[in-house]
């Protein structure tokens, strides 16, 4: 074997690629199939990778959510046992805020249920967040007012009617006017329109998966709480005094929580506990279970590409026993022979990679442009699809090479 | 001594049947001679061209090319001999249809491991010898018979053989061209090549310094042809 037959084969091989052209498109459909799928995933999953990574940066690692449910993703319905379960509340919140050295600050949060409307003269906006929040929010959140001021406890307090919104809010509703002291009516389910004076402006946050993370409008804790009497349910976001104190505060707040919800001691918390590292846990699951399909779907398209590679191998060598026997009157050895068709399967099943990755690329690339999911061009994955392609021409390649190389000269010359 | 076989058979078995297709055969062959095999079909000669041609081993008796027993080798090894030893011509050409002439011409120096460079020029030397210089660009269904014939000689010359060993070379040849392929041969032969033919023609065998007679696997005949010119 040296270079000049790896050449040969190659050149021989792409003869015949083009000397039949529809039937070796159709022999590399599977591992065009099964490798397009493997790069289109990737490069969409790596894509979200790296758009996560800036959202955690932009939310601060170390913040605390306390919740009734376990983050995570549950098949199926809720458990009885979980739906059960009592509420956060705000005394929980404050519990915390008191109770736990370790804990810096604590921003409960209550998301408003429901149909909503947002208007200023003629604009509208029914789309939106509406947010509960305590003067806590902006270094909890990480999250900090842009113009105008923060809500305080003095508006927590009288329940003022003022309100603090998001970049997307102030697009919305004031394209060319300055918002700071401006009046809007809110409405929703359970409310008669109410009117509430801008008093601040939240800088813009980066955009998770495409979807704004600017679309709310925030109110002082109690004025909400005038809205909304009936919800009880909210979201505590608590932070760590320094990060070193991260596992000291959970371990405190775990406290806490369990003796105000009176959990024997030897029962398991019936609340979660939560950290940005158990989101990503949450999200790491997820495209695992994605990365498993896929896996999966092209390695059956993979086989079936394999055996098709091995059915039009074994076609060619029929055809071309007449010409095995001149390279073997001529010289060639069996390994020669074996080696020729070997090659010429790779050949075979690597076009089949290269036009799937191409595929697969040109698939991501046009998911990222009509949905709001990323695409990055994955170079590792790039390399592992197409290595694993041609693995699949010299894997099914070996048996119709082995034939080919077991043809014998003197019968073959006289095959016609 | 090129050529030296001693008491060659070749026995095949189709079925219940032994077929002895060449029944000991001695014969000899000088570096530099040009001879002919000569019989008519089912005599043998193909038999004995495939043993001679190390296409086939003997199923008994010994063969010595240039002074290497090569009648008990294995298939790589008699693929190794063939690549440096021998040059074929066969009587359906047998090129390959997708190769140009020069790259047909080149295929035995790809088996033998010869640099790219030096290959392409040997394989431009041979063609040239066959007068096919313009020609090297063209593939065989481009060519015409004669012309066929003539890169399958050029790529029996580009390895350098030993020996160039014909089968039938103007048997799917008119007879004007089969002439003129047997001219070439014989300016070859006076270049120096040992050229050995098998026909069933005498009108081709002519053409040689030697003629053997094969009938059911024997030799039945021996003569010496007296140079003309």
């Amino acid at each position: 074997m040296n270079i000049f037959e790896i050449k040969e084969g190659m050149g021989m091989a792409w003869d015949s690629l083009k000397a039949n052209k529809m039937r070796s498109f159709l022999t590399i459909l599977g591992v065009l199939i099964g490798v397009a799928a493997v790069i289109g995933m990737v490069s969409i999953i790596q894509g979200l990778n790296k758009s996560m990574a800036t959202q955690i940066e932009s939310l601060g690692s170390n913040t605390i959510y306390v919740t009734k449910e376990e983050i995570g993703i549950r098949l199926g319905r809720t458990p009885a046992e979980i739906r059960k379960r009592k509420p956060i509340t705000f005394d929980d919140a404050m519990a915390v805020q008191e109770l736990c050295p370790s804990v810096g600050a604590v921003s409960p949060q209550n998301w408003g249920p429901g149909r909503k409307v947002a208007k200023y003269k003629k604009n509208e906006l029914t789309r939106f967040q509406l947010i509960g929040v305590m003067p806590s929010y902006e270094e909890v959140n990480n999250n900090y007012i842009k113009e105008g001021r923060f809500i305080t406890s003095i508006d927590v307090h009288y329940k003022t009617k003022v309100c603090v919104l998001g970049e997307d809010i102030v697009e919305g509703l004031f394209p060319h006017v300055d918002p700071i002291g401006k009046d809007i009516t809110l409405g929703g389910r359970n409310f008669s329109p109410k009117r509430f004076t801008i008093i601040g402006v939240m800088e813009k946050r980066p955009s998770i998966l495409g979807e704004s993370q600017n679309n709310f409008i925030l109110l002082p804790y109690d004025t909400y709480k005038t809205l909304y009497p009936e919800e009880k349910e909210l979201l505590l976001v608590a932070k760590p005094i320094t990060p070193e104190l991260m596992e000291k505060a959970i371990d405190e707040i775990t406290e806490v929580m369990r003796r105000r919800r009176g959990v024997p001691s030897d029962k398991p918390n019936d609340f979660a506990v939560s950290t940005q590292d158990d989101l990503m846990d949450v999200y790491h699951q997820i495209t695992n279970a994605i990365y498993l399909v896929m896996v999966v779907i092209s390695s059956i398209a993979l086989l079936v590409g394999g055996v098709g590679v091995m059915n039009i191998m074994l076609v060619s060598v029929t055809e071309r026993t007449r010409e095995i026997g001149i390279r073997k009157a001529i010289g060639a050895r069996r390994k020669d022979v074996l080696w020729q068709f070997l090659i010429e399967a790779m050949t075979l099943s690597g076009s089949g990679g290269v036009l799937g990755i191409v595929f697969g690329l040109g698939l991501s690339k046009f998911i990222s442009m009509v949905s709001p999911l990323p695409a990055t061009v994955p170079f590792l994955w790039v390399l592992i699809g197409f290595s694993v392609a041609v693995s699949v021409g010299l894997i099914f390649g070996i048996y119709p090479a082995y034939r080919a190389a077991k043809v014998d000269p003197i019968v073959s010359l006289r095959y016609e | 001594m090129l050529i030296k076989t001693e008491n060659l058979w070749k026995i095949y078995e189709v079925g219940a049947e032994k077929v002895h297709a060449v029944q000991g055969i001695s014969l000899e062959v000088e570096k530099g001679e040009y001879l002919a095999i000569m019989g008519p079909s089912g005599s043998g000669k193909s038999t004995l061209m495939n043993l001679i041609g190390c296409l086939d081993t003997p199923t008994r008796g010994k063969y010595f090319l240039n002074g290497q027993l090569v009648s008990q080798l294995t298939d790589d090894e008699l693929a190794r001999i063939r690549s440096k030893e021998i040059g074929f011509v066969f009587q359906t050409f047998n090129l390959l249809p997708r190769a140009t002439a020069l790259h047909n011409v080149e295929l035995p120096l790809i088996y033998n491991g010869t640099p790219s460079a030096e290959r392409i020029r040997r394989a431009k030397d041979a063609l040239k010898m066959v007068d096919l210089e313009d020609r090297m660009t063209h593939r065989p269904n481009e060519l015409s018979g004669g012309q066929r014939q003539r890169v399958a000689l050029a790529r029996a010359l580009s390895n350098n053989p030993s020996i160039i060993l014909a089968d039938e070379p103007t048997g799917n040849l008119d007879t004007a061209t089969g002439s003129e392929i047997m001219q070439l041969f014989g300016r070859l032969h006076s270049q120096g090549n040992t050229l050995i033919v098998i026909t069933h023609e005498a009108e081709v065998a002519r053409y040689a310094d030697r003629i053997i007679h094969i009938r059911d696997g024997k030799i039945e005949k021996e003569e010496r042809l007296t140079k003309q010119g």
